[in-house]
């Protein structure tokens, strides 16, 4: 009889250990399904994790992608996490990636066609300044009135949405662009583009953001009095109260943040990869980075790992459809198989399996 | 009586019982008898087994090796249902009750089939009585003082008409008066024949009431007495296996006034919370101030609004003559107001959080673990190893748990975190609740020698032998309101409880 057992302390081994155990049951229960389908099994896992990476003719198309995906989910994800920490639940990073999009996009657009140097800059301010404020209504409210933040940030996002709408057939709209809903396309307006930094890596200046916004997460939570008031606030809120934490403080504080974050997603988004602001720029990073901030354990490190796997599927996804002709509901089906295993083994790290029967029943 | 006449009697005998958890062994071959009409004892530090013991016996864990035999039959509870139809009752320490629903509401909640509600109350009106525990049954649960809940938990189980009850530390939430009450029911359904398992703390009343005892130490039945025959002191060694360090006190002349409170109130945050009312009081460098008090008659919110987490409404607080009422826990922190809250677990520490980060959780400030916001997490760890080597706080290290330690070593962490920092004043809730009696002689000696070198200390306890040993002067807490504080000295039991019972003045002058 197999049976359970607590570990009196989560094991820090298996912590770091199931990510890999879940990816290879992953391919292995992926597999059957591929092959139950009637497509070679081998070849479709090495579709989706090799090819976008390594194949001669796809892979320099599909590389820079992985950055391009990935920047956004991590430096949406890390900002939720700091607040999912804390037990502040911002679901609404998909409006707050919206809002900072249209506020970037707007100041640039507003100074078009000037070549200052200084407009690039003035867009990334505005843009994270967009989500925060976007974020703000949420935190102001349960502040003051104590509403659910959840609900609020996420009734948002369906309010910047049509916000999105509207400007995009009126306010930014493109004059020269014969009707069209969409602003003017940024790879025209080169003091204003997000362009590509390393050429051929997808590196553009969102993902540089990203990296630094991991490493300013780690240090927060690992080093400084307001990341332990964080994880403080999280683990046990009276105790937080007892030492001293303003709960006011650290609620606008995380929801600011992550506001600014996904509002920096959007403007980089915007100016460089999408190119302009139509009625459907956005594209679910908001809440795709939902799951990514807890695939990565709400941890810096992890969150980073996890947008890249997170990317490569979506990537390697794709080209398995193209190249295999794989169903997409299949695709959809080896990503879900994928957080499945992630989650389940987490048990592996909290308990360990006995294989005894006891003595006496 | 001998062994062998007592298993022929018995009414309920385990012999062999034995269970293990991972990495402990709660109960080692715990074999006894209990007698019909017998009150007996089970006595044992925190960790020794007593819980994992009486929970196999109400069938609410189940046994590894062993068996029991219940008037001469078999006997192995699958849950507690099973355990209360063959006549095994419990009545836990922490109540499990409705504050919302009324008295019969409860019991039939709790029951395996409820009678009609009508013919329930009435049922409930005939047992109060005769076992002298006055309850109305249609009463709000929310409303009831702990002494009254606890009655309902009781009646749940006379009115199942019980061979043996099960009863964990039933007095600690008690008055003297209500203890009183409760002894006497006891001795009631003892001459009818019932068979009571009793679990506590306090030695004195195992002295009183209980005729024969079964000392537990980490999970083995290491003897056997009758406590009537035995000193308080010498059954506190049965459990601990050593002698006993009593702590001692020097005389210290009392300084000039280190905290006051002027006319303090506060609305409790909590529905079931009770608001403090005009609260006034003064302690000096050098005092140890002692508030009893039953439980939920405002400790908390009083630990609260010293600690900074209340803000008072109305009234000012002053610490060495400053005004203190408008402070953060940190800024009052930073002027030497020290607090240790009731709860350890979530409270007073963040149990899934090791030492280190639990040490920086109060000492950040006075201990200066923190530069410009940034972390000192060597200084830090240093920190929580003083306190883990001066309080004898048993744990691998610093890195482990605060969740992973037994009740008492993380109390020694918590009381020692805050000894340590120097405190000018220092404010405990509690500070010795559900800890062994060696480790409460180490927090109430600690506490001891801060007051002697010149701290201001207030203990805030129900556990009135606790406060008759260290403190100075007495007060109580009854319904959000503080008595007159009287010195400790020469204090009699009743006065005590008419303070804790709300009758301030004239008595207690």
């Amino acid at each position: 009889m197999i049976h359970l057992e607590k570990r009196p302390q989560p094991s820090k081994f298996w912590a770091g250990f199931t990510p890999v155990l879940a990816v290879i049951a992953t391919m292995i229960a992926g597999g059957i399904m591929f092959w139950m389908l009637g497509k070679p099994p081998l070849e479709a896992i090495r579709t989706i994790f090799w090819d976008p990476l390594f194949h001669e003719t796809f892979g320099p198309y599909s590389r820079p992608q992985l950055l391009v995906k990935a920047g956004p989910l991590i430096l949406i994800a890390v900002g939720l996490s700091l607040g999912f920490r804390a037990g502040i639940w911002n679901i609404g990073a998909e409006g707050q990636y919206i809002m900072g999009a249209i506020c970037g996009a707007a100041v640039g657009l507003a100074f078009y066609p000037s070549d200052s140097v200084l407009i690039f800059p003035a867009m990334v301010l505005a843009g994270a300044l967009g989500g925060w404020a976007w974020a703000m209504i949420p935190g102001v409210l349960k502040v003051k009135f104590g509403t659910n933040e959840i609900l609020v940030s996420l009734m948002l996002v369906y309010v910047a949405e049509n916000l999105l709408a509207s400007v995009s057939q009126g306010l930014l709209k493109n004059p020269e662009g014969m009707g069209f809903p969409g602003s003017r396309n940024f790879r025209d307006f080169p003091a204003a583009y997000n362009t590509e930094l390393i050429s051929g890596t997808g590196m553009h200046w969102g993902v540089a953001a990203a990296f630094v916004a991991v490493i300013f997460a780690y240090i927060l939570l690992t080093r400084h009095m307001l990341g332990f008031q964080v994880r403080l606030t999280g683990e046990a809120p009276r105790a937080a109260r007892f030492a001293g934490v303003n709960p006011t403080r650290l609620i606008l504080f995380c929801l600011g943040t992550s506001g600014a974050l996904a509002g920096l997603a959007g403007l980089f988004e915007v100016s460089g990869p999408a190119g302009q602001v139509t009625i459907d720029f956005n594209s679910g990073y908001g809440f795709t980075a939902i799951i990514v901030a807890f695939l990565g354990r709400l941890h810096p490190i992890g969150i980073l790992l996890a947008g890249l796997l997170m990317a490569l599927t979506y990537i390697g996804g794709e080209l398995a459809q193209l190249m295999l002709g794989l169903p997409a509901a299949a695709i959809q089906m080896f990503q879900g198989m994928l957080m499945f295993f992630l989650l389940a083994m987490d048990v592996l790290s909290h308990y360990r399996i006995r294989l005894n029967t006891p003595a006496t029943v | 009586m001998t062994g062998d006449t007592r298993h022929q009697n018995a009414l309920l005998t385990l012999e062999g019982m034995t269970k293990a958890y991972p990495g402990v062994v709660a109960n080692d071959q715990v074999s006894f008898s209990i007698l019909p009409g017998e009150v007996h004892a089970l006595l044992g530090e925190n960790g020794a087994g007593k819980s994992t013991l009486v929970k196999m016996i109400y069938g609410l864990v189940k046994p590894d090796a062993g068996q029991m035999t219940l008037r001469g039959e078999s006997f192995a509870p699958v849950n507690p249902a099973a355990a209360r139809s063959s006549g095994v009752t419990m009545v836990f320490q922490h109540f499990s009750l409705f504050d919302a629903l009324s008295v019969a509401e409860n019991i039939s909640l709790g029951m395996d089939n409820p009678p009609d509600r009508r013919v329930l109350s009435a049922r409930i009106r005939e047992v109060s009585q005769a076992y002298g525990l006055p309850l109305d049954p249609h009463r709000v649960v929310g409303d009831l003082s702990a002494g009254e809940r606890q009655r309902v938990e009781i009646i749940r189980c006379l009115l199942q008409d019980p061979k043996l009850l099960i009863m964990d530390e039933p007095t600690s939430v008690l008055t003297p008066q209500e203890v009183d009450i409760l002894f006497k029911t006891l001795r009631k359904l003892t001459a009818e024949g019932t068979a009571i398992l009793y679990i506590s703390h306090k030695l004195e009343e195992i002295r009183t009431l209980c005729e024969h005892a079964t000392v537990l130490r980490l999970g083995k039945v290491v003897d056997t007495c009758d406590p009537r025959e035995k000193s308080a002191r010498q059954l506190a060694e049965m459990m601990v296996g050593d002698t006993l360090h009593v702590p001692s006190r020097e005389a210290a002349d009392p300084g000039p006034v280190a905290l006051s409170m002027t006319d303090v109130s506060m609305k409790s945050p909590s529905e079931f919370g009770t608001d403090l009312r005009n609260i006034s009081l003064e302690v000096r460098k050098g005092e140890v101030l002692g508030i009893g008090g039953v439980a939920g008659n405002g400790q908390d919110e009083l630990l609260a609004v010293l600690s900074g987490e209340g803000r008072a409404q109305t009234g000012a607080i002053t610490l060495g003559g400053d005004d203190i009422t408008l402070l953060h826990p940190n800024a009052r922190r930073a002027r030497g107001l020290l607090t240790a809250p009731e709860e350890r677990l979530g409270h007073s520490a963040a149990p899934d959080m090791s030492l280190t980060e639990n040490a920086l959780l109060t000492g950040a400030v006075r201990e200066k673990l923190v530069d410009r916001g940034f972390l000192k997490w060597g200084r830090t760890e240093d920190f929580a190893r003083r306190i883990i080597t001066a309080f004898d706080v048993r744990t691998p290290g610093p890195d482990n748990a605060a969740g992973s330690l037994s009740g008492g070593n993380l109390q020694k962490f918590v009381i020692g975190r805050e000894v340590l920092q120097r405190p000018d004043v220092l404010v405990v809730n509690q500070p010795t609740w559900g800890v062994d009696a060696s480790a409460a002689a180490a927090i109430r000696q600690s506490l001891l020698d801060l007051a002697h070198h010149g701290a201001a200390v207030v203990v805030i306890s129900q556990d009135l032998d606790e406060l008759m040993e260290v403190a100075d002067r007495f007060t109580a807490l009854n319904e959000g309101r503080l008595a007159d504080p009287v010195p400790t000295q020469g204090l009699d039991v009743e006065t005590i409880g008419l303070m804790m019972g709300g009758v301030h003045g004239e008595t207690a002058a």
